[in-house]
């Protein structure tokens, strides 16, 4: 078969699937999931150019797209006045402090001073930065912890709008991911798995405790929106006006509008991104990263800075799961640190890039779409499933009931298969990476 | 006097909570490191075994309750953690046989293994919150101290004392005596020494005439039964959570590699390392100096270096600066 032709099958397979969905359940639903199928689209894409181009196996996706929904926060957020008043000051002075700390840390480092120096050196450097940070930064937070801790109590952000942290987002996660990848790219490949996985946790509690910059587990909620809000739409003339010329019912198709500008939003992204990616990995460079993949000896033997290379690519991926995790949160209007787990996030990811065929951009794309399609539809599918199978059991059965509660749980269950059996019976997924 | 008094309060706070999530740690730890040794790959399923064993304990237990069973003053869970173990060790015989059984024989990429592993990750996790539900159990129904504070205080006179718990004295044996048990196994029994071998030089292992399946077989029996003993362990002494498995893999897998992976000591080493280092870091010293220290200098602030909520971000720099500075870890690893 050819590729043309395998590509439409299975992207008109998908449309069939939505389409199904729209009149099986609802136009509403079905947009939903497809809303949230194009962010998972780009998530696969960013985990994608790691995983495929370069073989670099990032177990932090987690972790990336949560400090793109801190961006969006920072971003949109209204400041708030009383609380930058009441410890701006301190928390300025701590970040300046950080900066010195790290900058004075780099120049020693650099240094020629000798190895017994730099070992007293730098702990004492740390304990200074600590200690100024406790003694500054902690009577800070307090008091912007302290202010209206029920609604707000935190610094809020920049209220600007909600797009433009897409981007920030995207360096913000590029920045920290060169500091990581600083560290951590060294390793053998399963060890850089288990650093960033750790790293991702890291940034999630930082996210959790840090009340004063995230509200913390007390969550951020009414981000502004970049679309309109549907009651707006149900109060505008010209809205109701062509609902009444068309016959369409008011209230749904407001939800329905708001949606698709969602979805044009996305496309777009998502569709630069593939553009993008399509280019980058045809292109000399994009060759050069699969060889480097492919045989990183034979690279070096060629003059390659293969270090170098991979914390490129690194940086490109990561900024590329922040881009979207705060696409995410700009979709859900809020941010919850807990939400974040690494079955949801970060493995779900390499499922999907791993089925849709690593080192396949098309394949990313599929990968995103089909995967978080069967993880929504596995609840109502296994719900059906656990109930046609405990139907001879009376209605009251204690086993009956616990099984069906936990039915949505099956989603796990079938992901854990999905990737087993693709691994071995297709390791290279649906669309296999070309030559 | 002061001296005996901060050191109670060290021994409370920091020691005995310590050298028992230490020991669950290093139970979790060898599981890692054995198959490693063996398999030479990153199980990410572990944490979800840990909690596979757990699991089919609690559900025994309760079975047992359900019969009037239990244990007097010790935890119905351990009469019935050998039944858990059993299936354990079955469902990881079945994990061998349907998933890496395959790649073994086609001699694949470590990094494969360790994609399968989540896949297995992925699915154990699914089928425990299947079963059991996604909330927290407490299954531990013994009594809860061998001695308290109080009684600790009356005892010796101090202002400041320790108790002991029930589980934490459980723990603290049961992996002094499993980790003799396995020693002794890896270093005496033939069966052991061909674990050693193959995991050192596979090749040479197959041309004296050991049989690879049942050297794999045996190490993930083995895995799975400590995995077993850790998840119950760890049950029993705080409570069971499906959820803290997975966040638990981070410090096991810190454990394994600041130990150095591959070698059993390290793993143990590792976990006790990891463990001790978290509460030194995490804990409060400002009692403790104030009984130190000469009575006008009383600390103003708590004295802790960061607070309790970074627990886990402790385990992951201590690994970061072994993998920088010594990435074969404290105990040179790579084999048994």
């Amino acid at each position: 078969m050819n590729d043309v032709v395998r590509r439409s099958l299975v992207f008109s397979t998908f449309a069939v699937a939505i389409v199904f969905i729209g009149f099986l359940q609802s136009w509403n639903v079905a947009l939903g999931i497809f809303n949230l199928c194009l962010i998972s689209a780009t998530m696969a894409l960013g985990v994608n150019i790691q995983l495929g181009y370069a073989g670099i196996f990032n177990a932090g996706v987690m972790g990336f797209a949560a400090l793109g929904g801190l961006s969006a926060v920072i971003i949109s957020y209204k400041p708030v006045s009383e609380t930058i008043s009441l410890g701006g000051l301190g928390i300025l002075i701590c970040i300046l402090i950080l900066l010195l700390g790290s900058v004075l840390g780099v120049i020693v480092y650099k240094s020629n001073l000798t190895q017994a120096y730099k070992k007293i050196l730098f702990p004492l450097i740390i304990i200074v930065v600590l200690l100024l940070l406790n003694l500054i930064g902690a009577p800070a937070v307090e008091r912007i912890e302290a202010f209206e801790p029920a609604a707000s109590g935190f610094l809020g952000g920049f209220g600007l709008p909600i797009i433009l942290s897409w981007i920030v987002g995207g360096v913000i996660a590029g920045l920290v991911a060169y500091l990581i990848g600083k560290i951590t790219l060294g390793l053998r490949s399963d060890y850089l798995a288990i650093a960033t996985l750790g790293i991702a946790e890291v940034i999630i509690y930082i996210l959790k405790n840090e009340d004063w910059l995230t509200r913390g587990v007390k969550n951020v909620n009414g981000l502004p929106r970049p679309v309109p809000y549907e009651i707006d739409l149900q109060e505008s003339t010209w809205f109701i006006q062509l609902c009444q010329n068309y016959g369409f019912p008011l209230v749904e198709t407001s939800s329905i509008v708001v949606k698709l500008s969602y979805c044009f939003l996305f496309s777009i992204v998502v569709l630069t991104l593939f553009i993008l990616s399509e280019v980058a990995l045809k292109s000399p460079w994009g060759r050069m990263m699969r060889a480097i993949r492919d045989n990183e000896i034979s690279a070096r033997a060629m003059g390659k800075n293969v270090k170098a290379r991979h914390l490129e690519i690194f940086i490109l991926g990561s900024a590329i799961i922040g881009l979207a995790g705060a696409m995410l949160t700009t979709l859900e209007g809020q941010f919850t640190p807990t939400t974040y787990q690494p079955l949801r996030f970060t493995f779900t990811v390499w499922v999907m890039v791993i089925i849709g065929g690593t080192g396949n951009n098309y394949g990313s794309l599929i990968g995103g779409f089909l995967v978080w399609f069967l993880w929504v539809e596995a609840e109502p599918l296994g719900l059906y499933l656990v109930e046609l199978i405990t139907s001879p059991l009376s209605e009251t059965n204690p086993l009956r009931i616990q099984l069906i509660t936990n039915a949505a749980h099956m989603r796990y269950m079938m992901m854990g298969l999905l990737l087993l059996l693709v691994l071995r019976f297709a390791p290279k997924g649906i669309f296999p990476e070309g030559r | 006097m002061d001296f005996l008094n901060a050191l109670a309060l060290i021994t409370n706070y920091i020691l005995l909570p310590g050298f028992t999530y230490g020991s669950q740690l290093a139970l979790g730890a060898l599981g890692v490191t054995l198959i490693y040794a063996v398999l030479r790959f990153s199980n990410f399923a572990h944490g979800e075994l840990m909690s596979f064993g757990a699991m089919v304990c609690i559900l025994f237990t309760w079975l047992g309750q359900s019969y009037g069973i239990n244990f007097g003053v010790l935890p119905t869970a351990l009469i019935f953690l050998p039944i858990a173990i059993g299936f354990t060790a079955l469902y990881c015989f079945f994990i061998e046989k349907f998933v890496f059984a395959y790649y073994r024989r086609k001699k694949s990429d470590p990094i494969i293994f360790l994609i399968a592993s989540i896949g297995v990750m992925f699915f154990t996790a699914g089928l425990i919150r299947f079963i059991i539900g996604p909330s927290d159990q407490n299954f531990n129904d013994g009594v809860r101290f061998i001695f308290n504070v109080r009684e600790f205080k009356a005892f010796t006179g101090l202002d400041e004392g320790f108790g002991l718990k029930t589980s934490q004295a459980i723990t603290i044996l049961t992996t002094i005596i499993l980790c003799s048990i396995l020693f002794v196994f890896l270093n005496k029994t033939r069966t052991g020494k061909s674990m050693r071998a193959f995991s050192d030089n596979e090749d040479l292992a197959l041309l004296s005439g050991i049989d690879p399946n049942k050297v794999v077989l045996l190490t993930w029996v083995i895995a799975g039964g400590l995995a077993t003993f850790a998840g119950v362990l760890y049950g029993l002494d705080k409570i069971y959570k499906p959820f803290i498995f997975l966040q638990m893999l981070l410090p096991i897998f810190s454990a394994a590699i600041v130990g150095g992976v591959g070698n059993p000591i390290g793993a143990v080493v590792g976990g006790y390392v990891i463990a001790l280092s978290e509460l030194f870091v995490t804990f409060a010293y400002r009692k403790v100096l104030a009984y130190l220290l000469p009575e006008n200098m009383e600390p103003a602030g708590m004295m802790q270096f960061l607070s309790t909520d970074y627990k886990f971000a402790v385990s992951f720099i201590i690994l970061v600066i072994v993998l920088i500075v010594r990435p074969t870890g404290i105990f040179r690893g790579k084999t048994i």
